[in-house]
């Protein structure tokens, strides 16, 4: 399993969670965790995901997932799962 | 599983609180480089490192994309090389040859720093050493990325204090040669007590003898951090004050192992330490200056600054310990001026002085740093400064440096503007009372009485 967390944040829309999974579901990422809040007024949405199965490497499915964030007007950031579970987790 | 709040939280101390690692630095020693042809040696040096580093760059890249933390520099740390060029330099410019050999290849492989030119004479100078200390003016006029360091006292062998005079001279000297540049090779020249082996930040970083052919060092940073934290606990107890600290240097030294051990296992080569050194920039919040400011202080400088800055570096370190594997470099908090926005504003606010820097380098890491002086200050001036500052570090087992810019032509009022993350700073006065008799004697300071412990 190769965790990844994407990040969604910017101006609450319709149609970003559809376009963000459409993208994953054709790339063969698989979604274990969604979740979602209003934070200082923006939409924050963050998604555990499985890449072990991707065709793509982590670096393109990243600058993909920027160009969608960009069409829609939202930032949209990818990182892998270690930074938060060396920073959070003992 | 991580939760959302970890992840609004991490990716809010990048995006808002310029969260980063500092440096990744390689460290490569350069002793299977020593040839008694001065040709063949440089030609060993350049080969070795662009082996070694030419990946260096694009790796820090990728993981920095990877996990979405910025990896500001990447640098390389060589052997001193005072040993490397021993067997074939026979006069200073010889040692220049190097210096612009080490500032050809780290262009070439694309960092932006290369230490490492180096002599280490805390105890006595070798005619190489002294080659090398004397070339040091005209190898930094003449290079843009080798930065220069001289480690001339420890606790172990007391002060060289023929050294320490000679390093006041060559200060002024890398001052006037590098003047149309507003004397900048002094912020590229480091003098230092009990130097680290493994430090990964500049100007001071050189790959020590006791190191592994080649290491990965990684240097932390996060004083915007720290800074926010201490913002949420305003009014409360030192016990809250230090435990939040704590825990904010625990997170932020977790990213650089994180780092440190992803760049080593991506490189091939082994992890060294963790530097868990507060490293500020001139960008605003990213300011040591300022979390002593909001430990509650007007400026840097008030009455109450060294023991806030005391239990800042101690907290920092018990913090970040217990965060890393292995932990060396410098580790805690650096107070350099012109590097930092808050400092800045203190010196011109009049609330810092020289000698209440001096004070605050007994209880923090490293010692004067980025200091801009009167151009007309005199050498002897400068040793006597640099022979405090070691005694500080000698006697009370630390590491202490010296970095002072005696800015050619300019005087106290004047500042001076290096650019980029050396920031820019007023020239701050210096006492102007002699110490050229105790300076011109000769030969060395003992070692302290505490340092015989076998």
């Amino acid at each position: 399993m190769k965790k990844i967390i994407i990040t969604v944040v910017g101006k609450d829309t319709v149609g970003i969670i559809a376009k963000v999974c459409t993208y994953l579901a054709e790339n063969s990422i698989n979604i274990l965790d969604i979740s979602q809040t209003i934070v200082s007024g923006y939409f924050n949405m963050m998604m555990i995901a499985d890449m072990g199965k991707a065709g793509k490497e982590f670096g393109e499915v990243c600058d993909d997932l920027n160009k969608i964030g960009e069409n829609i007007g939202v930032s949209v950031k990818c990182q892998k799962e270690e930074i938060f579970d060396s920073m959070h987790r003992i | 599983m991580i939760n959302q709040f970890e992840v609004i939280e991490t990716n809010k101390m990048v995006e808002e609180y310029n969260l980063d690692v500092r440096t990744i630095t390689m460290g490569i020693s350069l002793l299977d480089c020593i040839d008694s042809d001065l040709d063949k040696c440089c030609k060993k040096i350049h080969d070795k490192i662009y082996e070694s580093a030419k990946d260096l760059v694009t790796t820090g890249e990728k993981i920095a994309k990877e996990y979405g933390v910025p990896i500001v520099n990447k640098r390389i740390s060589v052997t001193p090389i005072a040993l490397v060029g021993g067997a074939c330099c026979k006069t200073p410019d010889d040692f220049v040859k190097i210096a612009q050999t080490l500032d050809g290849v780290a262009k070439e492989v694309g960092v932006n720093f290369l230490g490492g030119y180096s002599a280490l004479v805390s105890k006595g100078t070798t005619p190489a050493d002294e080659l090398l200390m004397r070339s040091i003016p005209k190898a930094l006029a003449t290079t843009e990325f080798v930065c220069s360091s001289v480690n001339l006292g420890s606790t172990k062998t007391g002060i060289n204090m023929d050294a320490v005079r000679l390093m006041g001279e060559i200060i002024k000297e890398t001052a006037e040669l590098t003047k149309d540049k507003d004397s900048l090779g002094c912020a590229k020249l480091v003098v230092f007590c009990n130097a680290p082996d493994d430090n990964p930040f500049m100007a001071g970083a050189f790959h020590g003898v006791t190191e592994a052919d080649r290491i990965i060092n990684v240097g932390v940073s996060g004083p915007g951090v720290v800074k926010k934290a201490l913002e949420a606990v305003r009014g409360e107890s030192f016990e809250v004050l230090c435990e939040t600290i704590k825990k904010t240097a625990f997170k932020v030294t977790r990213v650089g192992q994180l780092v440190a051990k992803e760049a080593s296992q991506m490189l091939g080569v082994p992890f060294g330490i963790v530097d868990l050194s507060l490293a500020p920039t001139p960008a605003i919040g990213d300011s040591v200056a300022d979390i002593l400011c909001e430990i509650g202080l007007e400026y840097a400088g008030a009455p109450g600054t060294t023991a806030a800055l005391a239990l800042l570096n101690d907290q920092v370190k018990k913090g970040g310990v217990m965060a890393s594997s292995y932990v060396g470099g410098l580790s805690g908090a650096f107070i350099p001026v012109s590097e930092d926005q808050g400092m800045i504003n203190a010196v011109t606010a009049g609330a810092l002085t020289l000698e209440k820097l001096e004070a605050m380098t007994c209880v923090c890491s490293v010692g004067l740093d980025m200091i801009a002086i009167p151009g007309d200050t005199k050498a002897t001036t400068i040793s006597g400064i640099i022979a405090d500052e070691l005694a500080i570090g000698m006697i009370n087992q630390k590491t202490t440096a010296v970095r002072l810019i005696p800015v050619v032509g300019k005087g106290v009022g004047e500042t001076v503007e290096f650019g980029g993350l050396l920031g820019y700073a007023p020239i701050m006065p210096v006492n102007s009372f002699s110490c050229d008799a105790f300076v011109n004697r000769t030969g060395r300071i003992p070692a302290p009485i505490h340092s015989f412990k076998n």
